[in-house]
């Protein structure tokens, strides 16, 4: 076990979704239905494709998102992070280019480099991907002769840096992909956990299909432990993501398969998510406010529309790797941002999750780590013959402060695309 | 055969290191017919001790609590003998800067340095002292924290603009951090082994990295980050003066059982400097004490079990 997901930890680090609002009735009574519906087929293999009940009900959860799948163009895989070791499988040998977000989601990485692919790095801002830099990038590669394998990238409240791709921006990204011909591996896990604007359309909704490889999870709308992601892609594709599954897993739990079919057989899913809704929004809220109260002025945050995650950013000269230590001895983690890139960045950037722990421990968490923030914060300060800001939130208050103006170091070129959004955006509502 | 309480994991930044040693030596103990009791070391650690009633504690901590000298005492209060060095010993060996000036006034070198507690910056304005430091220990300059193992929190200072955001970043993990002047050179590592009372080196390893400016805490831990060279290919004399100087650093220091001194022979001078003192260093597979304990034609389990018999007749 590691130090972060220890008890006495309040562990804003992982992604986990709260499993215990799922009601024990409702579980037992399920795998009563399992069992005396289908106990010797629940414990036997299953399709490597998945089965067609769970694939009707797949059908159904990406209906809530308006896609219009095809049960034959259904793979289900072991979580959703099966699709993206399984594309990896299919399309990268060493040194093959994949194009990912920066930040982009921390468990992708080391998947990438298992298949020693080189990873590319396009920054973001609050709308999500640059496809500017996308182009220029690609532009780039074109001409050292170079083409990615495929685009990775999580549209919907972005792990971890909690953005949503602009629908202007989602259009763009098909139509590079489709007049370049290129794959983009669309990653959904939380597009059904939006707890403020309009849903926007998948990637996959925009292509038809065409260049789009769509994945997604039962694990943040239901649970994790039953580990059943899906993947929808063109057929070529998902033919050989089929074979590379046969040779990983020959198939997904049939357990929990039968279970998880059980459960949308049942009927009130919706239901179940509109509570997990409503119980994150709130912990979002909370940790938005509290981010508000007790981060330093130096420090930026996003505000994200749904998902699980937001990333604050803090001044360059602290480094979030080290600042875990001094955090983790006031029995708090978070994941530091460098887990996030392939090439060093994102050391003054943190992922901190709301979903997993309650309010109480959001509030007492930002505020530990906001204390340990601020320790540092006037620590370079007087290093360096710099006032600090007082600890309240810009543009609330800078213009009494007596003081002089904290200096600021200038961040990485990269990194000051990233994601430094204006204070009026950090705010809840 | 007797109960053998192997204390491991803790809450460490060195946690992980930990639990690979406590798992190895777990093994290692079962082979030679113990009893073995595998305490994860938490808040029920003395009331484990207490209910399993060991005949020994065998410490494969690494780092805060357990290097520090926190559970020798604790097990001294509870009077169950324990390996490796006693309370005043790990509190001068995991202290850098306490052991440096031990080191310092017997006459061993160690590099030269500087050593504050953050109050001096917060309260004393020691950060108008810094241009004399750099002045005086020159760029490069090493900032460690003083009370952390497994290169955690080390940073090196170029110029100095680096200076204020290595030392944010050794705060994090100490108190007290210190500024050293860098020797560029081989990266050193005597073992030491008394079991039977009188201190011996075994044979030196070297860590030569690949690719990496520095020798940072994954490439310790890593396959395939760091080759290690043991017997390391030194001149006679100065392998001979480095295990010299490694068993100085131990009895100075007051160690027993084993211990691992780290040490650079700076390429410009083949002078030796003695950087620290490990009283607990790693027991993994890929650790330097065992890989030069084998050189010594000593296994693990030899080792394990040398070690064991000096903390108590079991």
């Amino acid at each position: 076990m590691a130090l972060t997901e220890r008890d006495d930890v309040i562990s804003l680090a992982g992604g986990l979704p709260d499993t215990s609002t799922f009601p024990p009735d409702s579980y037992a009574s399920l795998m009563r239905t399992v069992a005396a519906n289908s106990c010797a087929r629940a414990l036997q293999y299953a399709p490597t494709e998945g089965m067609a009940r769970l694939k009707h009900c797949i059908v159904d959860v990406m209906r809530a998102e308006g896609m219009d799948a095809d049960p034959d163009e259904i793979l289900v895989t072991t979580g959703g992070q099966q699709v993206i070791d399984l594309l990896c499988k299919t399309l990268i040998d060493p040194g093959d280019v994949i194009v990912a977000e920066a930040p982009t989601y921390p468990g992708a990485v080391p998947t990438f480099c298992a298949y020693q692919a080189d990873v590319v790095q396009v920054t973001m801002d609050r709308d999500g991907m640059r496809v500017d830099e996308l182009e220029a990038t690609l532009d780039e590669l074109e001409r050292t002769g170079r083409r990615p394998k495929f685009i990775y990238t999580v549209p919907n409240f972005h792990n971890p840096a909690g953005v949503t791709l602009s629908l202007e921006r989602r259009r763009e990204l098909v139509r590079i992909a489709q007049e370049r011909e290129l794959l983009v591996l669309e990653d959904n896990p939380y597009g059904l956990l939006r707890y403020e604007g309009d849903p926007l359309p998948t990637l996959l909704t925009l292509d038809g299909g065409n260049f789009v490889v769509y994945a997604s999870t039962f694990s943040k709308i239901l649970s994790p432990g039953v580990r059943l992601g899906w993947t929808v892609a063109p057929r070529p594709v998902l033919e050989k993501m089929n074979i590379g599954k046969q040779s990983s897993d020959l198939c997904s739990s049939s357990l929990s398969q039968y279970f998880v079919a059980a459960y949308f057989e049942a009927g009130p899913w919706h239901e179940y998510v509109r509570s997990l809704i409503e119980i994150y929004r709130r912990r979002r809220d909370v940790m938005l406010d509290a981010l508000a109260e007790h981060y330093p002025r130096e420090a930026e945050w996003t505000h994200p529309e749904g998902g699980l995650f937001i990333w604050a950013t803090l001044p360059d000269y602290i480094d979030t790797t080290d600042l875990l230590a001094r955090v983790l001895e006031q029995r708090v983690a978070f994941v530091p941002g460098r887990a996030a890139y392939v090439d060093g960045r994102g050391g003054s950037a943190m992922r901190l999750n709301f979903s997993g722990v309650g309010e109480n421990d959001i509030r007492e968490g930002i505020r530990r780590i906001g204390e340990v923030v601020r320790e540092q914060v006037a620590l370079y300060g007087t290093l360096t013959g710099v006032t600090p800001a007082p600890a309240v939130r810009a543009g609330e208050a800078a213009a009494e402060s007596a003081g002089p103006e904290p200096r600021v170091p200038e961040p990485d070129s990269e990194l000051a695309k990233i994601l430094r959004l204006p204070a009026t955006r950090k705010r809840a509502g | 055969m007797s109960r053998v309480a192997v204390l491991k994991g803790g809450r460490s930044l060195e946690r992980q290191v930990s639990l690979k040693s406590g798992a190895r030596v777990e093994e290692a103990l079962a082979r030679l017919g113990h009893d073995v009791v595998s305490i994860d070391v938490g808040a029920d650690l003395v009331e484990r001790l207490l209910a399993e009633a060991p005949a020994a504690a065998f410490i494969a901590l690494h780092g805060r609590d357990g290097e520090d000298g926190t559970v020798q005492e604790l097990l001294e209060v509870m009077g169950i003998p324990y390996t490796g060095s006693g309370v005043s010993a790990c509190i001068r060996a995991a202290d850098k800067v306490l052991a440096k000036h031990a080191m310092r006034d017997r006459g061993i070198p160690t590099p030269d340095f500087y050593a504050f507690n953050e109050t001096a910056f917060r309260e004393l304005g020691a950060a108008a002292a810094l241009p004399a430091i750099e002045e005086r220990l020159r760029f490069p300059i090493v900032v460690k924290p003083a009370c952390q193992g497994s290169a955690l929190g080390i940073k090196f200072a170029a110029t100095p603009a680096d200076v204020p955001t290595a030392l944010v970043a050794a705060f994090s993990y100490d108190r007290k951090v210190l500024l050293e002047r860098h020797v560029a050179g081989r990266d050193l590592a005597v073992s030491i082994l008394d079991g039977d009372g009188s201190a011996r080196a075994l044979p030196i390893v070297e860590a030569v990295p690949h690719d990496e400016d520095f020798y940072d805490f994954e490439a310790r831990y890593v396959i395939g980050r760091t080759t290690f060279v043991c017997p390391a290919e030194l001149p006679d004399q100065i392998a001979e003066r480095a295990a010299s100087l490694a068993v100085d650093v131990y009895e100075l220091i007051g160690c027993s059982g084993f211990a691992r001194v780290d040490i650079m022979l700076e390429a410009e001078t083949n002078e030796l400097y003695v950087l620290e003192l490990n009283s607990i260093p790693g027991l993994t597979e890929t650790s330097l004490l065992p890989q030069a304990a084998d050189a010594a034609g000593i296994g693990f389990d030899e080792l394990v079990k040398q070690i064991l018999e000096r903390a108590a007749d079991v």
